[in-house]
Protein backbone atom coordinates (compact mmCIF):
# COMPACT_ATOMS: atom_id res chain seq x y z
CA UNK A 1 0.00 0.00 0.00
CA UNK A 2 1.19 3.07 -0.73
CA UNK A 3 1.46 5.51 2.32
CA UNK A 4 3.45 8.88 2.18
CA UNK A 5 2.45 10.26 5.48
CA UNK A 6 4.88 10.05 7.59
CA UNK A 7 4.71 9.70 11.13
CA UNK A 8 7.28 12.16 12.97
CA UNK A 9 9.27 15.57 12.14
CA UNK A 10 12.38 13.32 11.97
CA UNK A 11 11.03 11.28 9.39
CA UNK A 12 10.15 14.14 7.26
CA UNK A 13 13.46 15.42 7.39
CA UNK A 14 15.80 11.97 7.14
CA UNK A 15 18.49 12.35 4.56
CA UNK A 16 18.64 15.84 3.77
CA UNK A 17 22.57 16.74 2.85
CA UNK A 18 24.61 19.37 3.60
CA UNK A 19 24.97 21.39 0.26
CA UNK A 20 21.48 20.73 -0.42
CA UNK A 21 19.29 22.85 -2.63
CA UNK A 22 16.30 23.93 -0.81
CA UNK A 23 12.92 25.08 -2.50
CA UNK A 24 10.80 26.79 -0.02
CA UNK A 25 6.91 27.73 -0.82
CA UNK A 26 4.64 30.56 0.75
CA UNK A 27 4.36 34.33 -0.13
CA UNK A 28 4.80 36.31 3.07
CA UNK A 29 3.41 33.85 5.95
CA UNK A 30 0.83 32.43 4.13
CA UNK A 31 1.34 29.01 2.44
CA UNK A 32 4.79 29.18 4.14
CA UNK A 33 6.06 25.67 5.33
CA UNK A 34 7.08 27.58 8.38
CA UNK A 35 7.05 23.79 10.89
CA UNK A 36 9.13 21.85 7.74
CA UNK A 37 10.95 25.19 8.37
CA UNK A 38 11.67 24.68 12.01
CA UNK A 39 12.39 20.89 11.12
CA UNK A 40 15.22 21.76 9.07
CA UNK A 41 16.68 23.79 11.49
CA UNK A 42 16.64 20.98 14.29
CA UNK A 43 18.20 18.26 11.59
CA UNK A 44 20.81 20.41 11.02
CA UNK A 45 21.29 20.53 7.73
CA UNK A 46 23.88 23.13 6.34
CA UNK A 47 25.74 25.13 3.90
CA UNK A 48 22.38 25.03 2.07
CA UNK A 49 21.12 27.22 -0.89
CA UNK A 50 17.57 28.30 -0.12
CA UNK A 51 15.03 29.31 -2.83
CA UNK A 52 12.19 31.27 -1.74
CA UNK A 53 9.98 34.36 -2.72
CA UNK A 54 11.10 36.75 -0.05
CA UNK A 55 14.29 36.80 2.21
CA UNK A 56 13.21 37.05 5.55
CA UNK A 57 12.60 39.60 8.09
CA UNK A 58 14.63 42.74 9.69
CA UNK A 59 16.22 41.90 12.77
CA UNK A 60 13.99 42.93 16.01
CA UNK A 61 15.66 43.70 19.05
CA UNK A 62 14.24 41.24 21.83
CA UNK A 63 12.51 38.99 19.13
CA UNK A 64 14.53 36.01 18.31
CA UNK A 65 14.20 35.12 14.49
CA UNK A 66 11.95 32.19 13.42
CA UNK A 67 11.53 30.45 10.70
CA UNK A 68 13.50 31.10 7.58
CA UNK A 69 14.93 34.35 8.87
CA UNK A 70 15.90 31.35 11.79
CA UNK A 71 17.36 29.41 9.27
CA UNK A 72 19.33 32.43 7.64
CA UNK A 73 20.36 33.66 10.98
CA UNK A 74 22.10 30.46 12.24
CA UNK A 75 24.20 30.83 9.10
CA UNK A 76 23.09 27.62 7.64
CA UNK A 77 22.36 29.37 4.31
CA UNK A 78 25.14 29.68 1.96
CA UNK A 79 22.72 31.13 -0.99
CA UNK A 80 19.91 32.30 -1.17
CA UNK A 81 18.08 33.07 -4.28
CA UNK A 82 15.10 35.00 -4.33
CA UNK A 83 12.94 37.95 -5.41
CA UNK A 84 13.28 40.06 -2.25
CA UNK A 85 16.12 41.07 0.08
CA UNK A 86 15.70 43.71 1.75
CA UNK A 87 19.00 45.61 2.62
CA UNK A 88 17.48 45.65 6.29
CA UNK A 89 16.93 42.02 6.39
CA UNK A 90 19.01 39.47 8.26
CA UNK A 91 19.84 37.97 5.05
CA UNK A 92 20.47 41.23 3.62
CA UNK A 93 22.88 42.18 6.57
CA UNK A 94 24.86 38.40 5.48
CA UNK A 95 24.50 39.62 1.70
CA UNK A 96 26.65 42.69 2.53
CA UNK A 97 29.04 41.64 5.27
CA UNK A 98 29.72 38.72 2.45
CA UNK A 99 28.59 35.72 4.67
CA UNK A 100 25.65 34.71 2.59
CA UNK A 101 25.19 34.82 -1.42
CA UNK A 102 21.99 37.14 -2.83
CA UNK A 103 20.96 36.75 -6.18
CA UNK A 104 17.84 38.67 -6.64
CA UNK A 105 15.07 37.79 -9.84
CA UNK A 106 12.06 38.36 -10.51
CA UNK A 107 9.13 36.59 -9.36
CA UNK A 108 7.63 35.61 -12.59
CA UNK A 109 11.22 34.15 -13.66
CA UNK A 110 11.06 32.33 -10.59
CA UNK A 111 7.88 30.39 -10.51
CA UNK A 112 9.01 29.48 -14.23
CA UNK A 113 12.05 28.35 -13.95
CA UNK A 114 10.94 25.52 -11.51
CA UNK A 115 7.98 25.01 -13.02
CA UNK A 116 10.29 24.77 -15.82
CA UNK A 117 12.48 22.25 -13.60
CA UNK A 118 9.07 20.24 -12.85
CA UNK A 119 8.66 19.94 -16.78
CA UNK A 120 11.74 19.04 -18.25
CA UNK A 121 12.18 22.32 -19.37
CA UNK A 122 16.38 22.30 -19.22
CA UNK A 123 15.95 26.58 -20.27
CA UNK A 124 13.60 28.91 -21.83
CA UNK A 125 13.67 32.62 -23.33
CA UNK A 126 11.39 35.52 -21.74
CA UNK A 127 12.25 39.05 -22.10
CA UNK A 128 11.56 39.58 -18.19
CA UNK A 129 14.85 41.27 -16.97
CA UNK A 130 16.18 41.76 -20.58
CA UNK A 131 18.19 45.30 -20.56
CA UNK A 132 18.63 45.13 -16.98
CA UNK A 133 21.06 43.87 -14.08
CA UNK A 134 19.34 40.23 -14.23
CA UNK A 135 20.40 39.56 -17.69
CA UNK A 136 24.44 40.37 -17.00
CA UNK A 137 26.26 37.19 -17.70
CA UNK A 138 23.22 35.37 -19.49
CA UNK A 139 22.69 34.48 -23.18
CA UNK A 140 20.21 36.98 -24.97
CA UNK A 141 18.37 37.04 -28.62
CA UNK A 142 15.75 38.06 -30.39
CA UNK A 143 11.90 37.35 -30.65
CA UNK A 144 8.88 39.08 -31.86
CA UNK A 145 11.19 42.12 -32.10
CA UNK A 146 12.00 41.74 -28.31
CA UNK A 147 15.44 40.97 -26.28
CA UNK A 148 15.47 38.01 -24.55
CA UNK A 149 17.52 36.18 -22.14
CA UNK A 150 17.95 32.69 -20.76
CA UNK A 151 17.28 31.51 -17.89
CA UNK A 152 17.42 28.18 -16.88
CA UNK A 153 15.47 25.27 -14.88
CA UNK A 154 15.86 25.78 -11.31
CA UNK A 155 15.55 22.23 -9.64
CA UNK A 156 15.39 21.53 -5.72
CA UNK A 157 17.12 18.76 -4.47
CA UNK A 158 14.31 18.79 -1.63
CA UNK A 159 10.96 21.27 -2.00
CA UNK A 160 9.16 22.25 1.53
CA UNK A 161 5.07 22.78 0.56
CA UNK A 162 2.39 23.56 2.84
CA UNK A 163 -0.91 22.16 1.61
CA UNK A 164 -4.67 22.47 3.27
CA UNK A 165 -5.56 18.88 2.76
CA UNK A 166 -3.54 15.53 1.87
CA UNK A 167 -4.52 12.00 1.42
CA UNK A 168 -2.10 9.14 1.93
CA UNK A 169 -1.44 9.44 -2.02
CA UNK A 170 0.19 12.47 -1.84
CA UNK A 171 -2.84 14.53 -3.65
CA UNK A 172 -2.75 18.38 -2.36
CA UNK A 173 -5.65 21.13 -2.07
CA UNK A 174 -5.19 24.29 -1.05
CA UNK A 175 -6.65 27.37 0.59
CA UNK A 176 -7.35 29.86 -1.06
CA UNK A 177 -3.74 32.14 -1.68
CA UNK A 178 -2.04 29.84 0.16
CA UNK A 179 -1.91 28.09 -3.11
CA UNK A 180 1.23 30.97 -4.40
CA UNK A 181 4.37 28.84 -5.06
CA UNK A 182 3.22 25.36 -3.43
CA UNK A 183 2.46 23.34 -7.16
CA UNK A 184 5.66 24.45 -8.56
CA UNK A 185 7.98 24.05 -6.06
CA UNK A 186 5.91 20.67 -5.30
CA UNK A 187 6.91 19.56 -9.04
CA UNK A 188 10.33 20.91 -8.72
CA UNK A 189 11.51 18.91 -5.89
CA UNK A 190 13.48 15.88 -5.80
CA UNK A 191 12.30 14.99 -2.88
CA UNK A 192 9.27 17.07 -1.95
CA UNK A 193 7.91 16.96 1.32
CA UNK A 194 4.51 18.36 2.90
CA UNK A 195 3.42 20.12 6.00
CA UNK A 196 -1.07 19.93 5.95
CA UNK A 197 -3.39 20.96 7.85
CA UNK A 198 -5.39 18.45 7.55
CA UNK A 199 -5.89 14.75 6.11
CA UNK A 200 -8.09 12.71 4.75
CA UNK A 201 -8.90 8.96 3.21
CA UNK A 202 -8.47 8.13 -0.03
CA UNK A 203 -11.01 8.95 -2.53
CA UNK A 204 -12.30 11.60 -0.35
CA UNK A 205 -10.40 14.74 -2.55
CA UNK A 206 -12.98 15.18 -5.22
CA UNK A 207 -10.92 14.45 -8.12
CA UNK A 208 -12.07 17.58 -10.06
CA UNK A 209 -10.73 19.62 -7.45
CA UNK A 210 -7.23 18.08 -6.73
CA UNK A 211 -4.09 20.82 -7.28
CA UNK A 212 -1.15 19.26 -6.79
CA UNK A 213 -1.29 15.33 -7.64
CA UNK A 214 0.52 13.14 -5.22
CA UNK A 215 2.92 12.01 -7.92
CA UNK A 216 4.95 15.02 -7.12
CA UNK A 217 4.94 14.46 -3.42
CA UNK A 218 7.28 12.20 -1.49
CA UNK A 219 6.47 12.38 2.28
CA UNK A 220 2.98 14.22 4.12
CA UNK A 221 3.41 15.29 7.60
CA UNK A 222 0.12 16.16 9.49
CA UNK A 223 0.62 19.87 11.27
CA UNK A 224 -2.61 21.90 12.00
CA UNK A 225 -0.66 24.93 12.30
CA UNK A 226 -3.52 27.20 12.65
CA UNK A 227 -4.23 30.80 10.78
CA UNK A 228 -1.07 32.60 9.02
CA UNK A 229 0.34 35.67 10.99
CA UNK A 230 -0.52 38.75 9.67
CA UNK A 231 2.41 40.96 8.17
CA UNK A 232 3.45 43.59 11.24
CA UNK B 1 8.00 84.06 -13.99
CA UNK B 2 5.26 84.55 -11.57
CA UNK B 3 4.98 82.26 -8.40
CA UNK B 4 1.38 80.54 -8.93
CA UNK B 5 -0.32 78.37 -5.53
CA UNK B 6 -0.69 74.98 -6.48
CA UNK B 7 -1.54 72.12 -4.18
CA UNK B 8 0.31 68.85 -4.95
CA UNK B 9 -1.80 65.57 -5.31
CA UNK B 10 -1.12 63.31 -2.44
CA UNK B 11 -1.01 59.69 -2.44
CA UNK B 12 -4.95 59.47 -2.15
CA UNK B 13 -5.60 62.10 -4.90
CA UNK B 14 -2.57 60.81 -7.11
CA UNK B 15 -4.47 57.26 -6.97
CA UNK B 16 -7.71 58.51 -7.53
CA UNK B 17 -6.30 60.67 -10.53
CA UNK B 18 -5.41 57.54 -12.46
CA UNK B 19 -8.50 55.45 -11.49
CA UNK B 20 -10.30 58.33 -13.16
CA UNK B 21 -8.54 56.69 -16.86
CA UNK B 22 -9.53 52.77 -16.44
CA UNK B 23 -11.90 51.41 -18.58
CA UNK B 24 -14.50 49.03 -17.33
CA UNK B 25 -13.86 45.65 -18.53
CA UNK B 26 -9.64 45.70 -18.24
CA UNK B 27 -7.62 43.31 -15.83
CA UNK B 28 -5.45 45.25 -14.05
CA UNK B 29 -2.77 44.44 -11.51
CA UNK B 30 -2.09 46.62 -9.07
CA UNK B 31 1.61 47.26 -7.46
CA UNK B 32 3.01 47.73 -3.60
CA UNK B 33 2.66 51.47 -2.27
CA UNK B 34 0.23 54.14 -3.79
CA UNK B 35 -0.85 51.75 -6.55
CA UNK B 36 -2.57 49.55 -4.76
CA UNK B 37 -4.85 52.43 -3.41
CA UNK B 38 -6.00 53.01 -7.00
CA UNK B 39 -8.73 50.04 -6.51
CA UNK B 40 -10.48 52.39 -3.83
CA UNK B 41 -11.26 54.63 -6.13
CA UNK B 42 -12.75 53.12 -9.00
CA UNK B 43 -16.55 53.44 -8.83
CA UNK B 44 -18.06 50.29 -7.71
CA UNK B 45 -20.12 50.20 -11.14
CA UNK B 46 -17.38 49.88 -13.25
CA UNK B 47 -16.58 46.14 -13.26
CA UNK B 48 -12.49 45.98 -13.54
CA UNK B 49 -10.76 43.02 -12.55
CA UNK B 50 -7.90 43.17 -10.04
CA UNK B 51 -5.17 40.49 -10.35
CA UNK B 52 -2.83 39.92 -7.82
CA UNK B 53 0.81 38.26 -8.73
CA UNK B 54 -0.08 35.67 -5.69
CA UNK B 55 -2.71 34.33 -7.10
CA UNK B 56 -6.02 35.89 -7.26
CA UNK B 57 -8.25 37.40 -10.06
CA UNK B 58 -11.04 39.41 -8.55
CA UNK B 59 -9.50 41.08 -5.65
CA UNK B 60 -12.08 42.93 -3.75
CA UNK B 61 -12.04 45.56 -1.32
CA UNK B 62 -9.89 45.36 2.40
CA UNK B 63 -12.85 43.40 4.29
CA UNK B 64 -14.50 44.62 8.01
CA UNK B 65 -12.07 43.35 11.04
CA UNK B 66 -14.40 40.69 11.43
CA UNK B 67 -14.33 39.42 8.23
CA UNK B 68 -11.06 39.60 7.62
CA UNK B 69 -9.31 36.29 6.23
CA UNK B 70 -5.55 35.27 6.89
CA UNK B 71 -5.48 33.04 3.98
CA UNK B 72 -6.48 35.73 1.69
CA UNK B 73 -3.90 38.75 1.00
CA UNK B 74 -2.70 40.62 -2.28
CA UNK B 75 0.60 40.83 -2.90
CA UNK B 76 1.31 43.80 -0.89
CA UNK B 77 0.89 41.23 2.46
CA UNK B 78 -2.22 43.04 3.19
CA UNK B 79 -5.74 41.02 4.05
CA UNK B 80 -8.33 41.69 1.12
CA UNK B 81 -11.26 39.98 0.00
CA UNK B 82 -12.81 38.34 -2.81
CA UNK B 83 -15.24 39.68 -5.48
CA UNK B 84 -17.64 36.66 -6.61
CA UNK B 85 -16.39 34.90 -9.61
CA UNK B 86 -13.15 35.64 -8.20
CA UNK B 87 -10.32 32.82 -8.89
CA UNK B 88 -7.45 31.31 -7.35
CA UNK B 89 -3.94 29.40 -9.12
CA UNK B 90 -0.62 29.00 -8.86
CA UNK B 91 2.56 31.25 -9.08
CA UNK B 92 3.60 29.62 -12.59
CA UNK B 93 -0.61 30.39 -13.87
CA UNK B 94 0.01 33.48 -11.78
CA UNK B 95 3.24 35.13 -14.39
CA UNK B 96 1.61 33.22 -17.52
CA UNK B 97 -1.25 35.83 -17.08
CA UNK B 98 1.76 38.69 -16.91
CA UNK B 99 4.15 37.39 -19.41
CA UNK B 100 1.57 36.06 -21.59
CA UNK B 101 0.31 39.49 -22.25
CA UNK B 102 -3.13 39.28 -20.70
CA UNK B 103 -3.28 41.80 -18.57
CA UNK B 104 -4.48 45.07 -19.68
CA UNK B 105 -2.86 47.37 -17.53
CA UNK B 106 -0.15 47.54 -14.37
CA UNK B 107 0.36 50.08 -12.00
CA UNK B 108 3.47 50.36 -10.84
CA UNK B 109 5.26 52.47 -8.33
CA UNK B 110 8.87 54.01 -9.59
CA UNK B 111 11.79 56.08 -8.15
CA UNK B 112 12.47 57.56 -11.83
CA UNK B 113 11.16 56.98 -15.46
CA UNK B 114 13.05 58.52 -18.68
CA UNK B 115 11.57 59.59 -21.67
CA UNK B 116 12.19 56.29 -23.85
CA UNK B 117 9.79 54.65 -21.29
CA UNK B 118 12.71 53.18 -19.00
CA UNK B 119 11.40 52.14 -15.41
CA UNK B 120 14.01 52.22 -12.40
CA UNK B 121 12.10 50.85 -9.55
CA UNK B 122 13.32 47.92 -7.62
CA UNK B 123 16.60 49.66 -6.19
CA UNK B 124 18.76 52.84 -5.96
CA UNK B 125 22.29 51.43 -6.48
CA UNK B 126 23.79 48.92 -8.65
CA UNK B 127 24.86 47.24 -5.76
CA UNK B 128 24.09 43.33 -6.49
CA UNK B 129 23.25 40.96 -4.17
CA UNK B 130 19.68 42.55 -2.40
CA UNK B 131 17.02 44.84 -3.56
CA UNK B 132 13.54 44.06 -4.05
CA UNK B 133 12.66 43.03 -7.68
CA UNK B 134 8.97 41.24 -6.71
CA UNK B 135 7.26 40.82 -9.95
CA UNK B 136 7.60 44.32 -10.99
CA UNK B 137 9.93 43.32 -13.57
CA UNK B 138 7.35 40.39 -15.14
CA UNK B 139 4.67 43.64 -15.00
CA UNK B 140 6.77 45.95 -16.76
CA UNK B 141 7.11 43.70 -19.46
CA UNK B 142 4.43 41.43 -19.28
CA UNK B 143 0.92 43.83 -19.52
CA UNK B 144 -0.24 45.79 -22.45
CA UNK B 145 0.20 48.93 -20.23
CA UNK B 146 2.28 50.36 -17.54
CA UNK B 147 1.25 52.83 -15.38
CA UNK B 148 3.76 54.67 -12.84
CA UNK B 149 2.71 56.62 -10.27
CA UNK B 150 5.43 58.52 -8.15
CA UNK B 151 5.78 62.19 -6.71
CA UNK B 152 7.16 64.66 -9.72
CA UNK B 153 10.46 65.05 -7.82
CA UNK B 154 12.45 63.79 -4.86
CA UNK B 155 11.87 64.88 -1.35
CA UNK B 156 14.66 66.65 -2.20
CA UNK B 157 13.66 68.17 -5.13
CA UNK B 158 15.54 66.25 -7.58
CA UNK B 159 13.59 65.14 -11.03
CA UNK B 160 12.36 61.52 -11.26
CA UNK B 161 11.28 62.41 -14.93
CA UNK B 162 14.65 61.96 -16.73
CA UNK B 163 16.66 61.78 -20.19
CA UNK B 164 18.01 58.71 -19.12
CA UNK B 165 17.22 57.00 -15.41
CA UNK B 166 20.27 56.84 -13.40
CA UNK B 167 18.94 53.78 -10.95
CA UNK B 168 19.46 50.44 -12.04
CA UNK B 169 16.46 49.50 -14.62
CA UNK B 170 13.43 47.57 -14.16
CA UNK B 171 12.47 47.20 -17.61
CA UNK B 172 13.75 49.53 -20.52
CA UNK B 173 11.36 51.17 -22.82
CA UNK B 174 8.33 50.19 -20.81
CA UNK B 175 6.49 52.61 -18.99
CA UNK B 176 3.69 53.96 -21.57
CA UNK B 177 1.51 56.58 -18.97
CA UNK B 178 3.10 58.48 -15.24
CA UNK B 179 0.80 60.14 -13.15
CA UNK B 180 2.55 62.47 -11.09
CA UNK B 181 1.88 64.51 -7.95
CA UNK B 182 1.83 67.49 -10.92
CA UNK B 183 0.98 65.91 -13.66
CA UNK B 184 -0.29 63.16 -15.91
CA UNK B 185 2.23 62.32 -19.03
CA UNK B 186 1.93 59.92 -21.93
CA UNK B 187 5.53 58.15 -22.99
CA UNK B 188 5.27 58.98 -26.65
CA UNK B 189 8.14 58.72 -29.59
CA UNK B 190 9.03 62.46 -28.96
CA UNK B 191 9.24 62.09 -25.17
CA UNK B 192 7.06 63.07 -22.29
CA UNK B 193 3.62 64.24 -23.22
CA UNK B 194 2.17 66.42 -20.87
CA UNK B 195 -2.07 65.24 -20.83
CA UNK B 196 -2.60 67.29 -17.90
CA UNK B 197 -1.74 69.53 -15.02
CA UNK B 198 -2.88 70.38 -11.60
CA UNK B 199 -4.66 73.91 -11.58
CA UNK B 200 -2.26 76.49 -10.45
CA UNK B 201 0.88 75.01 -11.86
CA UNK B 202 1.47 76.36 -15.86
CA UNK B 203 3.44 74.25 -18.40
CA UNK B 204 6.91 76.18 -17.48
CA UNK B 205 7.05 75.53 -13.70
CA UNK B 206 6.23 71.80 -14.52
CA UNK B 207 9.21 71.67 -17.04
CA UNK B 208 11.70 73.41 -14.25
CA UNK B 209 10.71 70.56 -11.90
CA UNK B 210 11.33 68.13 -14.82
CA UNK B 211 14.96 67.14 -16.20
CA UNK B 212 13.50 65.48 -19.36
CA UNK B 213 12.15 67.89 -22.31
CA UNK B 214 8.36 68.19 -21.75
CA UNK B 215 5.76 68.45 -25.13
CA UNK B 216 2.37 69.87 -25.03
Amino acid sequence: MIDKFVRSMAEAMDGIKDGSTVLIAGFGDVGAPNALIEGLIEQGATNLTVVVNSGGRNRVAGVEPSGLTKLVALGRVKKMISTFIRAQSIAGELVRTGKMEGVVIPQGTLAERMRAAGAGIPAFYTPTGAGTMVAEGKESRWYQGRECILEEALPGDVALVEAWTADRWGNLVFRDASRNFNPVVAMAGALTIVQTHHVCDLGQLPANEIVTPGIFVNRVLHVPAGDPKPVV
Amino acid sequence: MTEHTYKPLGRSGMAARAAQDIPGGWYVNLGIGIPTLVADHVPAEREVIFHSENGILGVGPAPAKHKENPWLINASSQRVSLHPGGSFFDHAMSFAMVRGQHLDLCVLGGFQVAENGDLANWAQSAESGTGQIGGAMDLAVGAKQVWVIMEHTTKGGEARLLKRCTYPLTAPRCVTRVYTSLAVLDVAERGFVVRDIIPGLSFEELQAKTEAKLHR
